[in-house]
């Protein structure tokens, strides 16, 4: 590709998603455009890119789509979904006894494995039947990818790295070679396409944030401002877990390690220093 | 270091596996089909064992089942490794005695993942 397309390229995905793209992944990068090309029917990179210039919404949404890194696995990075179990459920079952409502949101899902690792980790509590109210909320930048994560099938390589055995027995069944996802957890799930850059005005009073290896992928400003919105949207005793690469530093003073758990955070201050900071 | 039995009456299959396991620092040893592997368990009982399922002599389910009866045959892990990746199958080897199961094919990635499972990464 040549550099001034690669920069148009680049200036229009940060422009879009707030995904950096470094010159030093150019080939990973022709690679997935490679894909759009063939999608819309291009004869090559720069006619796709001449098109792009001239501002065609559809190509320009679908390359930007294309840009994301959607490697995932079922409980990815094992010792994150360990903490969840054994250090933040626990609180806030203990706290949120009254109101039986938990409220957590996964921000970038990709295909959907972590929203349904956090839902088999609820089910095993079975908290529906004790009355809880359960918004497990999915997210992803990706439109595909969220069509993939709502139709909840995967193929064998994907159900055996991280997934043992008896939960693949307990919550899939096998379809045309495949693996779907019960109903139950997938009814669990709520998921819907959304930019991190976009106003997090829907989300609110959440009390737990997957905010995992997504972060890795944009720049300091984006970090932060993402990073802001979501300390608005967090209940005051609400947890953001990012990826084990990442941490809430883009942010300064704002959230602060639980128990100096890696990647486990929440807010630095009350609700009423944050007010009076504010004020 | 701890010692993973592979058995499989594929030479091919023992030989990527071995090489993946050893990479994983286990020490290996290879077994051509059940009877050949419960020799072996008699001899020295390993703390892992990678099992097909259908071989010679006696297949994968015949030689869990049996390996459980023996003195401290409860004690290695076994993680199957085969085609046969219906669902029937794989309840009848959780039932047998099975603590994991991979289906084929296989990658290093997928047995790192299954030993992250059973405690032995």
């Amino acid at each position: 590709m040549k550099p001034d397309d690669f920069s148009f390229l680049a200036q229009m995905v940060r422009r879009r998603s707030g995904l950096v793209l470094p010159t030093h992944k150019a080939p990973l990068i022709e690679g997935r455009l490679a894909t759009v090309m063939r999608r819309f029917g291009f004869r090559s990179m720069s006619a796709l890119i001449h098109e792009l210039r001239h501002g065609r919404d559809t190509l320009a949404r679908a390359v930007t789509e294309a840009m994301t890194t959607n490697e995932s696995s079922f409980f990815r990075d094992r010792p994150a979904f360990d903490k969840f179990r054994e250090v933040v459920l626990p609180q806030l079952l203990e706290t949120r006894a009254e109101s039986k409502r938990l409220r957590i949101w996964s921000a970038a899902c990709a295909a959907g494995q972590e929203p349904y690792s956090i839902a088999m980790i609820l089910d095993d509590l079975k908290l529906q039947s004790k009355g809880w109210s359960i918004d497990l909320i999915a997210t992803d930048l990706s439109s595909e990818m969220i069509a993939r994560a709502e139709d909840g099938v995967y193929s064998h390589y994907e159900v055996q790295r991280g997934l043992a055995i008896r939960r693949l027995v307990a919550h899939f069944t096998q379809e045309a070679g495949n693996w779907r996802i019960h109903e139950n957890l997938r009814r669990m799930v709520s998921f819907r396409q959304f930019n991190l850059l976009d106003s997090f005005g829907w989300l609110d009073d959440l009390d737990v944030v997957f905010c995992r290896n997504v972060l890795i992928y944009f720049d300091q400003k984006t970090k932060s401002s993402v990073l802001e919105k979501i300390a608005e949207t967090l209940q005051p005793d609400g947890v953001v877990m990012l990826g084990h690469a990442e941490t809430p530093d883009a942010l300064p003073n704002t959230f602060t390690s639980i128990n100096h758990v890696p990647n486990l955070y929440r807010h630095a201050r009350s609700p009423q220093q944050r007010l009076a900071a504010a004020g | 270091m701890k010692h993973c039995l592979v058995v499989d009456d594929s030479r091919v299959i023992r030989k990527v596996a071995c090489r993946i396991l050893e990479d994983l620092h286990f020490k290996t040893g290879e077994a051509e089909d059940g009877v050949s592997a419960l020799a072996a368990c008699r001899s020295k009982m390993p703390e892992l064992i990678l099992l097909d399922w259908n071989m010679p002599n006696m297949n994968g389910i015949e030689f869990l089942k049996t390996l459980r009866k023996e003195r401290g045959g409860d004690h290695p892990v076994v993680v199957f490794c085969t085609t046969e990746n219906d669902l029937a199958h794989i309840s009848e080897a959780l039932d047998a005695g099975a603590n994991e199961y991979i289906m084929k094919p296989f990658d290093r990635s997928i047995i790192e993942a299954k030993l992250a499972e059973v405690g032995l990464s």
